[in-house]
């Protein structure tokens, strides 16, 4: 168990500034996930945590303590990249014991400890086999094996599952969090997949362009996106932007669009006339006959469970996710109705959200 | 006029059988996928095709002449595979040329400038042409290793997963231009992946592969509302069908062979009042973002359905249900005719 504690963390490497100045506290036996882009910075940030980087600026605390100049190995945590690295010619105790060995524990020590984290990761029954013969999720479990045994405060992992099939993925992310809950441990994860961020995380910090753009849990990063790069990163497909011209005031419970009124959750601030965009997750999007904002559909994708249409209006591309029964035809004109508590209303040029009664709302607003 | 069959096709690979007996034809201008787990056999499947390996038995037929005995470069194919291979110290334009300035089908400069800036425009790196290979991001250099099969005009382009490798939005956005590239050139591809979404939005056909053979072949509707298994039904949808013994419904108009009926999320309602039929508990709400799942339980049994944004469900609640349209499995997992696929 450990809390880390980043404030103000910057690395520039030559005249590229990787990560600019971030701060955020991951508590306790939570589990945290850094999610991202290629190139955001979340390799960046993770490796300064784990003291393979020097910040350029900034503090590291572990558990209160600051340390930002420690190196990897004086600081207590375990690192695991891809988890296949295994060393085939040792069997599966030989394997999990190894780092305990480097740092010359004794036999029985080494004993007792392999032998508990096997149980914990119900790999027990395979201590003495060799890992060649191993099953995929198996050799997975003895390379965690490998960075549990030594017990450390915190577990970072970089795309830990990056190499799997998506179906294989699926199932260890529901076995890396019980895990996680079954150690008490304290861990930060990184990945550029948001199923993987949505399914296992306790709090989500999403990177862009090496600042965080917002931290929160899964559902308040998804319902309340506090930006368009996260209202357009997370949700697949992502939430589609319609384009507004006006002025706002304070209370407004409207905006127009292609002259039709589509209500919202009410306004908090004031606004000089300029352009925002009025953001709908598909899921809130619904073919309403009657509806004043009309558009055209111009694709449906057909997934089983439910089709995505894609419908075009005077103000942009609205995606919708509609039951896979409904009959639509490419070139018919809808009238869209939009779920009018769920909208956020984005300043189109800082990208930010506008503060609404969807801030208040949590579950039930 | 098929432009590729594989007739009986045979592949082993010391103990194990990779393809077993594989027949499969595509038609000039198809979107075939190949959908199936790790070890299914796609990619070996492709590889027969391409030359890259030979089989044991049958034989490969590529716009009506029988391959089997060529070589990868006598075929009329282009290759992509899941880790782009561009040559790092070579611009986009170069690379893009590279496989059209082989000694073995030598063109004019002139011809070659066209084709790439045809192809450029329709991947949209037009304006990274005179860049180097290694100043593009992931989704631009796995365009240009598209682009690199594009360039020429085989008789089938042969994928193996080209997208895996790139992150959630660039797959989404690269999946819709690989089809919109497809269908505005008329190109043939047979294309091998895991991914269920990536089937269902491509292709014209799904084949769904386990254990070396192709269990069934169609589109990607009829796979998915006529599966011939449980297996290949549990193949497609998310989240997946539930799959549920038959006893547990005791309903008498189950047809006698039926051991496993199955409920697809969307054909299972939910009522929070009393009513007749099926009683459930709410476990708990799973919050994915877009798909927020109900898992419910049935006395000891899980199902698992897809949450209806305007009905508000929390654990605990007691609830009734109506299952519509199911799916029935006998014994060995092979669907009876008598559900509504077939009525």
């Amino acid at each position: 168990m450990a809390e880390i504690k980043l404030e103000s963390v910057a690395k520039t490497f030559g005249g590229f500034s990787a990560v600019k100045g971030i701060s955020f506290t991951v508590d306790h036996g939570s589990f945290f996930v850094i999610l991202g882009p290629s190139g955001c910075g979340k390799t960046t940030t993770l490796r300064m945590i784990a003291g393979l980087e020097l910040p350029t600026s900034g503090r590291i605390l572990l558990d209160g303590e600051d340390v930002t100049p420690l190196p990897a190995s004086a600081r207590d945590i375990a690192f695991v990249f891809q988890l296949f690295a295994l060393y085939p010619h040792m069997n599966v105790r030989q394997n999990i014991g190894f780092p305990l060995r480097c740092q010359n524990f004794s036999r029985a020590q080494i004993r007792k400890s392999v032998e508990e984290a096997a149980k914990l990761l119900r790999i027990d029954h395979l201590l003495d086999r060799r890992v060649a013969g191993l099953s995929g999720g198996d050799r997975q479990r003895v390379a965690l094996g490998r960075a549990i045994v030594r017990r450390p405060k915190a577990f970072l992992m970089d795309e830990p599952l990056g190499a799997l099939d998506s179906e294989f993925r699926r199932l260890m992310c529901g076995e890396l969090r019980e895990l996680h809950d079954r150690i008490d441990a304290t861990s930060i994860y990184i990945t550029h997949d948001q199923l993987e961020a949505m399914a296992m995380a306790d709090r989500i910090a999403i990177m862009n362009q090496g600042r965080v753009e917002q931290i929160g849990t899964p559902q308040e990063i998804y319902d309340r996106p506090r930006t368009m790069f996260v209202a357009d990163f997370i949700g697949a497909p992502p939430m589609s932007f319609l384009d507004v011209h006006t002025a706002l005031r304070q209370g407004d419970r409207a905006v127009t669009i292609d002259g039709a009124s589509i209500e919202m959750p009410e306004l908090f601030e004031d606004r000089p006339e300029g352009k925002f965009a009025l953001g709908v997750r598909p899921e809130n999007v619904s073919f309403a006959d009657g509806s004043p904002l009309r558009g055209q559909v111009i694709g449906a994708e057909y997934l089983g469970t439910t089709q995505i249409v894609t419908v075009t209006t005077g103000s942009g591309q609205v995606k919708a996710r509609l039951a896979s029964g409904k009959a639509v035809h490419v070139g018919e004109t809808v009238g869209l109705k939009l779920r009018s508590d769920r909208l956020s209303l984005f300043d189109a040029a800082s990208g930010g959200v506008l503060s609404s009664a969807l801030d208040m709302g949590g579950r039930h607003g | 006029m098929a432009e590729i069959s594989l007739v009986e096709v045979s592949k082993r690979f010391g103990a194990v059988e990779a393809v077993q007996n594989l027949s499969l034809s595509i038609a000039d201008g198809e979107f075939v996928v190949l959908l199936g787990p790790t070890g299914a056999g796609k990619t070996t499947s492709l590889r027969l095709i391409a030359g890259l390996e030979r089989p044991d038995h049958g034989s490969v037929v590529i716009r009506g002449r029988d391959v089997t005995t060529e070589v990868p470069a006598e075929r009329d194919v282009a290759f992509v595979f899941q880790q782009y291979s561009l040559y790092p110290h070579l611009t986009v334009y170069d690379n893009l040329a590279f496989p059209l300035r082989s000694p073995a089908r030598r063109m004019d400069e002139a011809f070659i400038r066209r084709r790439i800036q045809q192809v450029a425009e329709l991947l949209h790196i037009e304006q990274k042409l005179g860049n180097r290979a290694t100043t593009l991001s992931g989704g631009e250099m796995q365009r240009v290793a598209i682009g690199r099969a594009l360039v020429r005009e085989p008789a089938v382009y042969l994928m193996d997963e080209p997208l895996s490798s790139l992150d959630a939005k660039l797959r989404a956005e690269l999946r819709l231009e690989l089809k919109r590239i497809q269908r505005e050139l008329g190109t043939t591809i047979l294309y091998v992946t895991h991914d269920q979404i990536e089937a269902m939005t491509m292709a014209d056909r799904i084949g769904v592969m386990s254990e070396g053979g192709l269990i069934q072949l169609g589109t990607p509707r009829e796979i998915y509302e006529r599966p011939k298994s449980a297996y290949v039904a549990s193949r497609l949808g998310t989240p997946a069908i539930n799959l549920i013994p038959a006893e547990l419904l005791a309903n008498p108009s189950l047809p006698a062979q039926a051991r496993t009926v199955g409920l697809r999320t969307e054909h299972i309602r939910i009522f929070l009042a009393d009513r007749p039929g099926p009683r459930a508990r709410v476990h708990w709400v799973e919050h994915l973002g877009d798909q927020n799942h109900v898992h419910l339980k049935i006395e000891s049994r899980s199902l698992v359905t897809l949450a209806d944004p305007a009905q508000e469900l929390k654990a605990g609640d007691e609830v009734s249900l109506e299952f519509m349209e199911p799916l029935y499995f006998d014994q060995s997992g092979n669907r009876l005719a008598a559900d509504r696929a077939l009525a």
